[in-house]
């Protein structure tokens, strides 16, 4: 039985970055982990995905735009099983660096299902773990399917995304079952690589978390490029066949029959709180399956056991999960770690163009009955975006009428998942938009519609 | 003289900390000073040498003149004209950062040549204790409401004031420790109607700058004093609890479900506050303080009888911070230990109300429809009539009597 300070079970994001902090602030650590590390999002998750975004931007800029740029090119064809293999090598590198990591900042990674044992135990295989100051639960979610339509994940016609990312061929037809951040970027990928693809969402909007204006300019973008979208669409019924399933669709009272190749359920996802051990040794659960834990602490029922990642509760993003593990690792080291703000956490989807927002969307303002300006920019005015021929999308910034302060901000554009952090600066620090429009931005840059946006919000909008 | 408190003009320097000559570094304690509410620690606002205590133990001297010379080991002092033009070469000792040019200056009677500072550690001094770390957003809604940013404890990285110290702070009080997530709106600022500015300008011309009006009820106390003692049969010798602190418990909870009594006069708005932060008098040797219990609606009788205890002993003792007697938003005054059967209180404004609680005594009373003797206690709220109409006090304290005639309501 070895013992260690702190025992993490979980090497995705939150676990992993918890392991080295605590091991940065001297803790004796271990990681368990019954797969490879880096978690979902190194191995079948965000970083993959975004191999394969990439893919789908090249290949829909050579196809579309390569003549106006002056670039002569012959048939332009895709081959997703190409993008796919490399979408594997740069996985696979990523998890080969955290390895290095755990290595680097002497963490123990102990491999096999970590199963947590009453007293701060963690038994993996035959053999069980000591942890002299906290057992840290960073277990994850996973894919999970809707058996209640007939929509049960069955690896080969319904699929998820952990299959997705494996196929060597894009089918020729694809229903995607949730428009969120995994079920849009699929779309994306898919119809670039020539899939005939319909993306499905049961609320009224894609990417629905976001503000309507941002879903709405996706959505116009994508159904220029052939992307069915059916918002506001419930799956009544699915019919799996051997090639292909049936699905029936109602939208607007309508009922749509679809044949397709696949269909991809991007629906949510399950968190792994199975085969843990948490019931016995006194973890208990949200009403909504999450582990219940204490927002302060981050510590869970059990005293010494503490809880964090997409195991710990919305939003589920690797982000938020590795900010968690550094609080918890600084928690554990007696440090007095800054709270989490979860009303700062970004949210990005990497489609083309991207979706980046930050705090409050128009309608959650509305609904808090905040006294509210808003100001935009398009990018289309945008002399950058001009240039690179990527004037689709918007800047939109929320401001709080009276003091300034940065309520929301909403960017669409081909690099919102770069652009905003500056948002999310000023936010943490509680700058007013004067403060982003006072900071000058250089030019000509994406950014330049960030300030000019502030400005609007103010009356004050120079280039439009 | 640094100003220790909000209301503070004067201070009294009762014991000097520090001899001239001895070195002295920042937030060392150079004196003792007695101000208008407690005896409290003058701490030196930069570093160096002691070089002169300019006035002696037991002198008055008002806010923001000084007491003494802090600079480099064998610099000169002097307090001629050209010694104040040059003031920014030798610090003064607990100067407060955003004074200005004292009020009436002290003059060191020692007249020799000032020298210049030539250390940068001299020139950035004021700097050290006088910028306030903030975030501009903070920094917009002080200049927009007044606040002195410089009073308010930041709890963002580094102590930097954040917006939620402001809304969980109020004027020229500190700001209380953050509660989890996401804070509660502390209070709401109403805009007055016609109908008030019209009630308060009458009132005010008939009565005096606080229109008070007073509401007497009378309590029944005896499943208070049921319900009292078996806590305390329960409870060790230490975790007794008063019937003040029911009272207390009662007030705050009533107070929570009517807000309207939980409020300050601004002049030209009133504030609800969402949260109470009770006030409650005591008696010192040679006056009275009013010690408040921060979020008094979020503890626990337990807890509040505790800290009622810590306050009220810190109070006597003359120890308590200024952050623990100001920012009350309703005040309790209780004279029943004196055998005052009924009393009335003196408003504390901005508040809009104070209640005085008299002596539980046995008296006849009629009970389920006969004469019983029965241990009853007489409640009389003054308040403000420009915040409080009569039938809204009412309201109040028919809350307070049938939480106190039915203690358990407490718990509920």
């Amino acid at each position: 039985m070895a013992s260690f300070d702190v025992i993490v079970i979980g090497g995705g994001p939150a676990g992993y970055v918890c392991a080295i902090r605590a091991a940065q602030l001297g803790l004796g650590t271990a990681v368990v982990e019954k797969e490879k590390l880096g978690g979902v999002c190194v191995n079948i998750g965000c970083i993959p995905t975004k191999a394969l975004l990439h893919s789908a931007y090249a290949l829909n800029l050579i196809s579309h735009d390569a003549k106006a740029l002056g670039i002569e090119v012959g048939g332009v064809k895709g081959d997703y099983g190409v993008a796919m293999k490399r979408s594997r090598q740069v996985s696979e590198q990523n998890s080969k660096g955290v390895e290095f990591l755990m290595k680097k900042h002497k963490v123990t990674v102990l491999k096999g299902q970590g199963v947590l044992q009453p007293g701060k135990k963690v038994k993996v295989g035959n053999e069980t773990h000591e942890a002299k100051k906290a057992v840290v639960i960073a277990s994850g979610s996973r894919v999970k399917g809707i058996p209640q339509i007939g929509l049960e994940l069955n690896k080969t016609t319904v699929i998820s995304s952990d299959e997705a990312l494996f196929l060597e061929r894009a089918p020729a037809s694809l229903a995607i079952v949730g428009a969120g951040a995994v079920g849009t970027e699929f779309a994306d990928i898919f119809n670039a690589f020539g899939s005939k693809v319909t993306l499905i969402e049961a609320l009224p909007r894609m990417l629905p978390i976001e503000d309507a204006e941002a879903s709405d300019v996706l959505a116009k973008s994508f159904r220029k490029r052939g992307i069915t979208v059916l918002a506001g669409a419930k799956v009544r019924k699915a019919t799996v066949g051997g090639a292909e399933v049936e699905v029936e669709v109602e939208v607007e009272g309508k009922v749509e029959k679809l044949k397709v190749e696949k269909v991809l359920m991007a629906a949510g996802r399950a968190v792994n709180t199975e085969e843990l051990g948490l019931k016995e040794s006194g973890v208990q659960l949200t009403e909504r399956g999450f582990v219940k834990v204490n927002l302060a602490t981050l510590e869970t029922t059990a005293a010494g056991v503490y809880c964090i990642g997409d195991v710990a509760g919305p939003p589920m993003l690797a982000h938020k999960g590795s900010r968690e593990g550094v609080f918890v690792a600084e928690l554990l080291a007696g440090h007095k770690p800054h709270a989490i703000k979860y009303d700062n956490v970004p949210s990005v989807t990497y489609c083309h163009p991207e979706v980046a927002s930050i705090g409050l969307t128009e309608d959650q303002a509305k609904e808090k009955k905040l006294d509210y300006q808003v100001g935009r920019f398009p990018l289309s005015a945008n002399g950058r975006a001009r240039a690179s021929m990527e004037t689709e999308g918007f800047v939109k910034i929320i401001r709080e009428k009276k003091y300034g302060e940065i309520l929301g901000a909403h960017i669409v554009a081909s690099h919102a998942s770069e652009m905003i952090h500056e948002l999310v600066v000023a936010r943490e620090n509680e700058y007013t938009v004067e403060e982003v429009d006072l900071a000058i931005h250089a030019h000509p840059t994406l950014s330049e519609a960030i300030a000019e946006a502030c400005l609007d919000s103010m009356g004050r909008v120079m280039h439009v | 003289m640094e100003a220790l408190s909000p209301t503070m003009e004067e201070g009294r320097l009762v014991e000097w900390k520090k001899q001239e000559g001895d070195a002295v570094a920042v937030g060392d304690v150079l004196a003792e000073v007695e101000t208008d509410k407690a005896v409290m620690e003058l701490v030196a606002r930069a570093g160096g040498t002691l070089l002169k205590q300019l006035v002696g133990a037991g002198a008055t001297v008002p806010v923001s003149s000084p007491v003494g010379w802090i600079g480099s080991p064998g610099e000169s002092v002097d307090g001629s004209a050209e010694g104040q033009r040059d003031r920014a070469a030798v610090r003064q000792a607990g100067s407060v950062a955003e004074e200005a040019a004292p009020k009436a200056p002290t003059i060191p009677t020692t007249p020799t040549t000032p020298t210049t500072p030539t250390t940068p550690t001299e020139a950035a001094a004021p700097a050290a204790a006088g910028r306030v770390k903030a975030s501009p957003l903070a920094r917009k809604i002080a200049a927009e409401q007044g606040l002195d940013l410089a009073r308010v404890s930041g709890s963002g990285p580094e102590g930097r004031v954040v917006k939620r110290d402001l809304e969980a702070g109020q004027r020229g009080g500190a700001a209380v420790g953050q509660t989890g997530g996401a804070a509660e709106v502390e209070f709401v600022d109403n805009p007055l109607t016609q109908i008030r500015k019209t009630i308060a300008k009458r009132l005010v011309q008939s009565i005096g700058p606080i229109p008070t009006f007073y509401l007497t009820s009378e309590v029944d106390m005896e499943r208070v004093a049921e319900a009292r003692e078996a806590l305390n049969a329960a409870a060790g010798e230490q975790g007794k609890i008063s019937f003040n602190d029911i009272v207390l418990k009662a007030v705050a909870t009533a107070l929570r479900q009517h807000p309207a009594c939980n409020a300050w006069w601004q002049d030209d708005h009133v504030r609800i506050w969402n949260t109470v932060h009770l006030g409650m008098a005591v008696a010192v040797d040679d006056g009275l303080i009013t010690p408040v219990i921060k979020h008094a609606e979020t503890k626990s009788l337990r807890e509040l009888s505790a800290e009622t205890r810590d306050l009220a002993k810190r109070a006597r003792e003359r120890k308590l911070k200024p952050e623990e007697y100001t920012g009350s938003t309703f005040s309790v005054s209780n004279l029943g230990m004196f055998d005052i059967e009924h009393f009335t209180a003196i408003i504390n404004p901005p508040e809009a109300g104070i209640l005085a609680v008299g002596s539980i005594a046995p008296v006849p009373a009629v009970s389920n429809g006969q004469v019983q003797v029965r241990r009853r206690m007489r409640l009389t709220m003054s308040c403000d009539h420009r915040v409080i109409d009569g039938a809204t006090g009412a309201q109040f304290l028919k809350t307070l009597k049938l939480l106190l005639e039915n203690p358990l309501a407490l718990v509920w």
